[in-house]
């Protein structure tokens, strides 16, 4: 194709994605270098009859025309990434002198915002990811067995989980863990506690949204497997059995190598779906035991009396390198691929 | 494969159709309880004393003489105005969809028809936008659209869900675009046809079936999103989504939970009737990047 004609094609498609993904990254790190102005205070001075007095109030007017005037606030350069709400270096620095064991010092760290944050994003992503291709290898072998007739009602009802919202998948279960939900109530009866709450515990809240993450995403990978096992040839198969390969040998030696390129596209989408957990900290309303990068950036940006454009940005600048760090190995590789190509 | 490898032990075969049983029963069970209990008053739905409650509807035969209540819905749909949130929700969809679509077949089929370097980078610029968490998108939105005037109206919310289905929708309808034979195109262009002609009237005849499927996601990404809706959109313009998160904020008053849950399972049943209909596009989709490499 020309390059003229290839531009005119693809233009609507890139100047969308520049418009509102590209400049916006842009907009996000210059955000990030500024925060938001103080309030202006005034001083009065109210006279009477037993003498002078000052006073300190806050000068709504002032206030108000220098947000007005500058609604980036001001320079701050990267002041923000180092505060007490992001990477804490003073913090931690204090929180390493002072911590008589490791023990001590990791409670520290996991009550500043942004670790514990990003302790809960990447133990997410790294838990439920492998979870999910082993639950979703095991349904697809399972179903792959069955009978042609009810393949196709199982399939249907395997794809639900991933299909809905997530938020209202994340109120769904939320709903039934209730203390006074189904679940929630027989799990009281089952351990004999009645004051048992899937959303008091902090370990018990990241394991319920764990289980949710899985529930979610695994009928994703179950479909993908799925899928490839119809093109494991049979005859290798009859071929491995002739030669007397167990079950278990066939599986191993015969079926799996056929899925691995189809594990590694898994593993990338779960790993870029799951680094950006959010939803379910809002449905379950998980946010006093676990938070995520996703959630903070969205506490700041809804701020209750001010919203956090600043902080907000600069913890999105850090998620964005989160990203980028993760995709590097396939992006490398992607490239490396493509030279030989051409070469 | 229908030979002697699937010939297995009893055992084993029970175990196996065992497990997908109970794979089943977790992955339906959660959306026909809360279905069933959606007719209930809170009372059943969660139901201290007795699980069954909710079955057989007690407390609701108690308060409403019935036992099953629609209270829930007229709560959700008339007093607190889901109806509105829906219409806003097919308004953002319907167009997002449309729109993706119709940027993402030109770009897709420029893509795959162009053997040149930069249309690789621009796949790879693309795949690295669709790995973008959307609320550090919206972090970088919010300032300038607030500055701008441009903040909670509906046609921002749509072209921004547009821009972030790009990346998606152009990697789709590539490997879609890839499928069919370049002769087509290139012998229509002999015939004397320009590129866009050839385009309209050879590809564009035989290309829906990857459209419908790449327009399937968009109405998922679309219909499910929460961080643009739930930050783009004033009040007024909420659609389903952020709606049933703002119920939540009020849920300490009685009967208010079960709004929640009837607008819950509203926005739930749409999906449903899609996945009947749509099932084997929705799966070849899903298989589509990844079976062909």
């Amino acid at each position: 194709m020309k390059h003229r004609t290839f531009i005119w094609f693809i233009l609507p498609s890139m100047a969308a994605m520049i418009l509102f993904i590209a400049l916006p990254i842009i907009s996000v790190f210059i955000q990030s270098l500024f925060v938001e102005h103080e309030q202006v205070l005034k001083i009065t001075e109210n006279c009477g009859p037993f003498g002078c007095k000052q006073e300190t109030s806050v000068d709504t007017e002032a206030t108000e025309q220098l947000r007005r005037e500058a609604p980036l606030g001001q320079f701050n350069w990267l002041a923000t990434y180092t505060n007490r709400s992001h990477l804490a270096f003073a913090e931690l620095a204090e929180a390493w002198r002072s911590s008589e064991s490791l023990n001590d010092f990791a409670t520290r760290v996991m009550n500043l915002p942004f670790y514990k944050a990003l302790a809960f994003t990447l133990s997410y992503t790294f838990i439920v990811t492998p979870f999910v291709i082993l639950l979703g290898l095991a349904i697809a072998l399972g179903v792959n067995a069955l009978p042609r007739m009810v393949k196709g009602p199982t399939i249907f009802v395997s794809l639900l989980p991933m299909i809905v919202t997530p938020l209202v998948g994340s109120l769904i279960l939320f709903w039934m863990i209730d203390a006074e939900g189904i679940i929630g109530a027989t799990l009281q009866i089952l351990f004999d506690d009645p004051d048992l709450s899937l959303k008091a515990s902090p370990t018990l809240t990241w394991i319920t949204l764990f289980v949710y993450g899985i529930w979610h995403s695994a009928p994703f990978s179950f479909i993908v497997f799925y899928a490839g096992l119809q093109t494991v040839p049979t005859d290798t198969l009859e071929a491995a059995m002739i030669d007397g390969a167990t079950r278990w040998q066939r599986l191993r030696y015969v079926v799996v190598p056929y899925m691995t390129p189809l594990v590694t596209f898994i593993t990338l989408m779960q790993l870029m779906d799951n680094f950006r957990v959010f939803e379910p900290i809002v449905g379950f309303s998980a946010q006093a035991n676990a938070t995520s990068l996703s959630w903070i950036i969205y506490n700041d940006l809804r701020g209750y009396d001010q919203q956090l454009f600043g902080s907000a940005a600069a913890t999105s600048m850090m998620t964005i390198l989160g990203v980028a760090i993760l995709l590097a190995p396939v992006l490398i590789r992607t490239w490396s691929e493509f030279n030989r190509k051409v070469v | 494969m229908n030979s002697i490898v699937q010939k297995r032990s009893t055992g084993l075969a029970i175990f196996s159709t065992g497990f997908v049983l109970l794979w089943l029963v977790i992955a339906a069970v959660p959306f026909l309880w809360t279905l069933w209990g959606s007719f209930k008053v809170q009372g059943d739905f969660f139901s201290k004393s007795d699980w069954t409650y909710a079955i057989y509807g007690v407390r609701t035969t108690v308060e409403t003489g019935d036992a099953f209540t629609g209270n829930g819905y007229y709560g959700a749909w008339v007093e607190q105005e889901f109806w509105r949130a829906t219409l806003n929700t097919a308004i953002v969809v319907v167009l997002t969809v449309v729109i993706s679509l119709t940027l993402g077949t030109l770009g897709g089929y420029a893509l795959a028809r162009s053997g040149f370097r930069y249309a690789f980078w621009i796949l790879m610029a693309a795949l690295v936008f669709r790995a973008m968490p959307h609320i550090t998108l919206v972090s970088g939105y919010l300032l300038p659209f607030f500055q701008w005037n441009l903040w909670g109206h509906l046609p921002t919310t749509i072209i921004v869900l547009v821009a972030i289905n790009q990346p998606f929708t152009l990697w789709m309808l590539h490997s879609f675009f890839l499928n069919i034979p370049k002769d087509m195109d290139e012998s229509a262009m002999v015939d004397g046809c320009t590129r866009f002609q050839a385009f309209r009237h050879v590809i564009i005849p035989v290309m829906w079936p990857g459209v419908i499927t790449t327009g399937l996601f968009s109405f998922l990404l679309a219909y499910n999103d929460f961080a643009v809706t739930a930050m783009l959109l004033s009040q007024d313009n909420q659609t389903m989504v952020p709606k049933i998160a703002s119920f939540l904020g009020t849920t300490q008053v009685e009967g208010n939970v079960m709004f929640a849950v009837a607008a819950v399972v509203s926005a739930t049943a749409p999906l449903f009737v899609l996945v009947m209909f749509f099932q084997r596009q929705i799966v070849s989709g899903l298989t589509a990047g990844a079976v062909k490499g």
